[in-house]
C-alpha cells in the first residue's frame, strides 16, 4: 500500500489570509461608527459603494486573467482596500468619485501588478491620491461635525444622503466645512491659543478637533484590536506616531502664529491614527523586518509632518505612505535581522565571494 | 532555579502528548520479518558481515561500521538472514537502500552478553569502543554516531554536557515515557558520558516544563550527582540543538561550527539510556522506544520496538484505520516525513509513528499569495526573514538567498506552521538549498576543467615555441655551416657531432648536483603526500579518498628510493 508523500511540517496553525483580512475589516468598525456618528451616513455609503465596486472590478479582472474567482475573491483583500478607501473619502462625495477611486485602486494599483501580494504601492492610497489630484473640489469638501451644525440644521438622513451621492449634488451650505488641519493651515496671523479660542472646531474639542478626535480614537481602538491579535507588530505604527509627535514637539514654536500645531492636534487629527494602524501596516507594500518597519514608520511620520506643516496639502498620509513605499525595498536591503550564530547583521546586497 | 535564556520566535502547536501516555511502554510480538537498513545513521552505511542463509543470534553484529563516521548494526532478534537487498527505507525522499532481512526463529535468543559494572575504572577509550561496537547513533532524530561526538579531540575541551530531553515536537512521548520508567538507568548513562568526557563542570538535562512527571522521576536519581535537571517553558522548537544550547547556556553556536567548538556536547536522552545498556549490560542497540499515536490508530502508546520492525506491523497491532488516516508520518507533525509505504522499517532514529486522522491533520490547502505579513519572521527561531527567502527562492536568486542566511535555516517548520497563506515555505528552502549545493559543485567542477584546459593550452604553446626555437636554431646552424665550409668533408661532420655530444655531457659535479636536486624534490613530494593524507585522516574523509592518498604517498616514496639509488651509483 502506498501513502501520499507530503513534506513537513504537517501541522498548520489556524490563521488564514482571509481571516486576517476580515479582522482588518472588523477593526475599522470603531472608526466607522465615529465617522458615521459625527459626519452622517456618507462614510457608510462610501464604504458600501467602494466594496461593491471593488468586488465587481476584482472579479472582472480575475475573469480576464483566467483565475478562479472564488479562490481569489475569498481572500477579502479587495474588500479591505475598498473599506480603507471608503473611510478615507469625504462623506457625501459623489458616487463616481468613489467608483473611479476604487477601480483605480483595485485594477491599476493591484491587479495590473499581479494581484494580491505583488503591488508595490498601497492600493487604497494610490486610489486616494489619484482622486485628490484629479478632483480637488470634491475631495476637500468635508461635512461639518454633528456638534457644530447650526441650530435647526441636521445631517441629511440616509435616503437624502443616497440622493445627494447619486445625484452628485453638493450638500447644502452649513453642512459642509473645513477640517481641523485645513482650518489650522489656512488661519494666519493668529497664535495657536487664539485659534483654539476662536474656532469652534477646537474650542469645543477635548484633544484635537470636534468629531475628528473621536474618529482617531476609533481607529486607535481598531489598531489595538489588531495588535493584540498579532496581525502586525508595533514597530511601524509606533515609529510613525512617535516621529510625528516628536516633530510637532520640535516645531511647536511655543504656539506662535507660525506654529504648525500641537502634538495632540497632529496625533488625533486627519488620518493620523488610520494611517498608523490601517495604512502603513499594509504588509505587501511595507518593509519586512522589525528594524525596517521602525525606519519605514518613522519616515512616514516625518513626511506627514513635513507636508502638513510646510506643504500645500493639509493632510499627507497618502503621499507619505506612497513615498515610503518607494523606499521600502531599499530599506529592506539594509535592515536584515541578525541571524542566530552570526555576530553581525548582513546586507541583502552582499556579494558572494568567488 | 538555574537561569535559562529565551530564544526568539517559536510556536505553540497543540501538544497532543497525553494520548500516548495513558499506558506504560509496551512490547509488540516479533514480526514475521525484520528489515534492518545498513544506513541508519549519518555517515557511511555499514558493511554487511553476514551472508544469505546465515543463522544469527539477537545482538550479533550483522554489519561493520564503514570508517570512523559510521555505526555497527546488530541482529534485533535471532533468526536467519533471508535477504540482503535494496528496500524502501525511512527517508523523506522515499528512496530504497541496502537492507538485511531477518526471518526470526521466534526464540529471541541473545548472544552471550558481558557488561562492565565498574565503568569509572575503565578508560574513556575502552568505553568509546564499546559504544562504537554497540552501534549507538543519536536517537533524537539525526542519528549522528555517538562515539564520534563523544571524542571531540584534545583541542576541544568540553565543559558542558547537555542531555536533550526537550522533546518539543507535538505527539511524541518516547523520551518522556522512557524517563518516567527508566530514570535510574538514564542517569547511569549520563554518568558514563560524563566520565568519557572527562567530567565536564556542567551537566544539564534540558527538559520542557510540560513533562512534570518525567522531571519528578529524574530528581531522586540526580541528587548529589552534579547533574542538573533544567526545565524551561514549552515552545517549539526548543529541542533543536542550537536552540537548546542557547536556552541552557545563553551561548549561540556560531554559524558553521559544531557544539564541541564552544565546549558543549549535546546528546539525546534516549541515547544515554542506550549507552548505559551497552556499557553496563553489554547489549548493543537493537530496540528503541517509539511512540505510536494519532487518531487513525485506536491504541496510542509507546513501545519498545525492535529495530527493523515494519511500520505495518505496528499499525496492525494498534488497530489502524486506513480510511480515517490522512498520512503516516515518521517523526512528529513538524519535522517528520510522510512514509510512502507501510513496509518501511523502524530504525534507530524513529522516535514516533504518527497516523493522524484527516480531522487532526487535514489535507494541504492550496497556497495563496504571500502578503509579506511577517508572521513567519515572528515565528522563526533563528531570526531569518522567511518571507524574503521565499521570494528569492522563487526567483532562484542564490546570492540573495545566501545573504539572507538560507543555510542557517534549521527547517523546523515554524514559518510554514503560522503562514496564513498556507505556503509550504520549508519545501522551498530545502529545494533552494539543494539547488545551491548543486550549483556550487558544478562551479567547482567547471573551474577544475577550465584550469586543466588552460594548463594544457599553455603546455602546448610552450612546446610549440620550443620546437619553433629548435627549428630556427637548426636553420641558422645550417646556414652558418654552408657559409663557413661549403664543401663539407666527412671529417668535419664527425668532428662537429663529437663536439655536440661533448657539450651535452655534463661534468660529474653537475651530474651529482642534478641527482641531489632530484632527491630533495622527491623528499618534498613525499612530505606533501604525507601531509595531505594526515589532513584527510583528521577531517575523516571517505575511505576511497584515503586509499588514493596513501597510494600517492607510497608512489612518492618509491620515487625517492630510486632517486637515492641513482645518486649513490653516481657518487661511487
Amino acid at each position: 500500500m502506498a501513502f501520499k508523500q507530503i513534506t513537513s511540517p504537517h501541522a498548520h496553525g489556524a490563521q488564514s489570509t482571509a481571516k486576517v483580512m476580515k479582522l482588518v475589516v472588523w477593526a475599522t468598525i470603531p472608526g466607522l461608527i465615529a465617522l458615521t456618528w459625527h459626519f452622517g451616513w456618507g462614510s457608510l455609503i462610501n464604504v458600501a459603494l467602494a466594496s461593491l465596486t471593488a468586488v465587481v472590478s476584482e472579479a472582472l479582472v480575475l475573469k480576464i486573467r483566467n483565475r478562479p474567482l472564488g479562490f481569489y475573491l475569498g481572500d477579502y483583500s479587495a474588500v479591505v482596500t475598498a473599506v480603507l478607501l471608503g473611510l478615507a473619502l469625504p462623506p457625501l462625495c459623489p458616487w463616481w468619485v468613489v467608483v473611479i477611486g476604487t477601480v483605480f485602486s483595485v485594477v491599476i494599483a493591484k491587479q495590473l501588478f499581479g494581484g494580491l501580494g505583488y503591488n508595490p504601492f498601497n492600493p487604497a492610497m494610490v486610489g486616494y491620491v489619484v482622486l485628490l489630484i484629479s478632483f480637488p473640489v470634491q475631495m476637500t469638501t468635508w461635512v461639518t461635525p454633528l456638534a457644530l451644525l447650526p441650530e435647526g440644521v441636521n445631517h441629511p438622513d440616509f435616503i437624502e444622503s443616497l440622493r445627494l451621492v447619486f445625484s452628485s449634488m453638493a450638500p447644502v451650505d452649513g453642512v459642509t466645512g473645513a477640517t481641523p488641519l485645513d482650518s489650522f493651515k489656512h488661519t494666519t496671523g493668529l497664535t495657536v491659543e487664539q485659534i483654539y479660542q476662536q474656532n469652534p472646531l477646537f474650542s469645543q474639542a477635548m484633544l484635537a478637533g470636534v468629531g475628528w478626535e473621536w474618529v482617531n480614537l476609533g481607529f486607535l481602538a481598531g489598531g489595538i484590536i489588531m495588535l493584540s491579535n498579532r496581525l502586525f507588530t508595533w514597530h511601524g505604527p509606533i515609529a510613525m506616531l512617535a516621529t510625528l509627535a516628536l516633530m510637532s514637539l520640535m516645531f511647536w514654536d511655543s504656539g506662535s502664529s507660525q506654529s504648525p500645531g500641537s502634538v495632540l492636534m497632529h496625533l488625533f487629527s486627519g488620518a493620523s491614527m488610520m494611517g498608523a494602524f490601517f495604512i502603513l501596516t499594509d504588509p505587501v507594500s511595507s518593509t519586512v523586518s522589525n528594524r525596517g518597519r521602525l525606519i519605514y514608520g518613522a519616515l512616514i511620520g516625518f513626511l506627514v509632518y513635513i507636508i502638513r506643516a510646510w506643504g500645500n496639502y493639509p493632510d499627507a498620509v497618502a503621499f507619505a505612505v506612497l513615498l515610503a513605499n518607494f523606499c521600502a525595498p531599499f530599506i529592506d536591503n539594509y535592515t536584515l535581522p541578525r541571524t542566530y550564530g552570526h555576530t553581525d547583521r548582513r546586507k541583502a546586497t552582499e556579494r558572494l565571494e568567488d | 532555579m538555574r537561569q535559562t535564556w529565551v530564544t526568539p520566535g517559536g510556536v505553540h502547536p497543540p501538544e497532543n502528548k497525553h494520548q500516548s501516555l495513558t499506558q506504560p511502554i509496551g512490547t509488540l510480538p516479533i514480526p514475521e520479518k525484520l528489515v534492518v537498513p545498513l544506513g541508519q545513521h549519518i555517515g557511511a552505511p555499514a558493511i554487511a558481515c553476514v551472508k544469505l542463509g546465515d543463522k544469527v543470534l539477537k545482538g550479533q553484529k550483522i554489519a561493520d561500521p564503514a570508517g570512523t563516521v559510521s555505526a555497527a548494526i546488530h541482529a534485533p532478534t535471532s533468526g536467519i538472514i533471508s535477504a540482503i537487498e535494496a528496500r524502501p527505507i525511512a527517508h523523506s525522499s522515499g528512496m530504497e537502500a541496502l537492507c538485511i532481512e531477518i526471518t526470526p526463529d521466534g526464540k529471541d535468543q541473545w548472544i552471550d552478553l558481558s557488561g562492565i559494572a565498574d565503568f569509572e575504572h575503565t578508560t574513556p577509550e575502552a568505553l568509546l569502543s564499546i559504544i562504537t561496537n554497540a552501534g549507538i547513533a543519536g536517537m533524537g532524530g539525526a542519528g549522528f554516531p555517538t562515539a564520534v561526538k563523544l571524542n571531540p579531540g584534545f583541542q576541544r575541551p568540553i565543559d558542558t554536557l547537555i542531555v536533550n530531553a526537550t522533546e518539543c515536537e507535538p505527539y511524541i512521548t518516547a523520551d518522556d515515557s522512557l524517563i518516567r520508567e527508566r530514570a535510574e538507568e538514564i542517569i547511569e548513562g549520563i554518568r558514563i558520558l560524563s566520565h568519557i568526557l572527562g567530567n565536564p563542570s556542567n551537566i544539564l538535562i534540558g527538559i520542557e516544563d510540560n513533562k512534570p512527571e518525567a522531571i519528578k522521576a529524574l530528581e531522586p536519581h540526580t541528587l548529589d550527582t552534579g547533574i542538573n535537571v533544567v526545565s524551561f517553558p514549552t515552545k517549539y522548537p526548543s529541542g533543536g540543538e542550537k536552540q537548546l544550547i542557547y536556552i541552557l547556556t545563553g551561548q549561540e553556536l556560531p554559524s558553521g561550527q559544531i557544539p564541541a567548538d564552544i565546549g558543549v556536547v549535546c546528546v539525546n536522552i534516549g541515547t544515554t539510556y542506550a549507552i548505559k545498556r551497552a556499557v553496563v549490560e553489554g547489549e548493543p542497540l537493537v530496540s528503541r522506544v517509539t511512540t505510536m499515536t494519532g487518531e487513525a490508530c485506536e491504541i496510542n502508546r509507546n513501545y519498545d520496538v525492535l529495530i527493523g520492525t515494519p511500520v505495518s506491523h505496528m499499525l496492525e497491532h494498534n488497530k489502524f484505520n486506513a480510511e480515517k488516516c490522512s498520512r503516516v508520518i515518521m517523526g512528529g507533525p513538524m519535522m517528520g516525513f510522510s512514509l510512502t509505504s507501510k513496509d518501511i522499517p523502524i530504525v534507530k532514529t524513529s522516535n514516533c509513528i504518527l497516523a493522524p486522522s484527516v480531522e487532526e491533520i487535514p489535507h494541504n490547502e492550496p497556497a495563496q499569495p504571500c502578503i509579506r505579513c511577517g508572521m513567519c519572521a515572528e515565528a522563526c527561531p533563528v531570526s531569518l526573514l522567511p518571507q524574503q527567502l521565499f521570494w528569492y527562492s522563487q526567483a532562484k536568486d542564490h546570492e540573495r538567498l545566501q545573504s539572507h542566511n538560507l543555510f542557517d535555516c534549521i527547517e523546523c517548520g515554524a514559518c510554514s506552521y503560522v503562514c496564513p497563506s498556507n505556503i509550504p515555505l520549508v519545501q522551498h528552502y530545502r529545494s533552494s538549498k539543494s539547488d545551491i549545493k548543486k550549483a556550487e559543485e558544478e562551479n567547482i567542477k567547471s573551474a577544475q576543467a577550465r584550469e586543466r584546459f588552460e594548463f594544457r593550452q599553455q603546455r602546448m604553446e610552450q612546446a610549440e615555441k620550443e620546437r619553433e626555437a629548435k627549428r630556427a636554431a637548426r636553420r641558422e646552424a645550417a646556414l652558418e655551416a654552408k657559409k663557413t665550409a661549403s664543401p663539407n668533408s666527412a671529417a668535419d661532420i664527425i668532428a662537429a657531432a663529437q663536439a655536440r655530444t661533448a657539450a651535452k655531457q655534463m661534468s660529474p659535479e653537475q651530474e651529482q648536483a642534478k641527482l641531489q636536486r632530484a632527491v630533495s624534490s622527491a623528499e618534498m613530494r613525499v612530505q606533501k603526500a604525507q601531509d595531505k593524507l594526515d589532513a584527510a585522516v583528521a577531517s575523516e574523509e571517505s575511505d576511497e579518498k584515503l586509499k588514493i592518498l596513501s597510494a600517492a604517498l607510497s608512489g612518492a616514496q618509491q620515487k625517492l628510493e630510486k632517486a637515492k639509488v641513482r645518486l649513490a651509483e653516481q657518487s661511487n
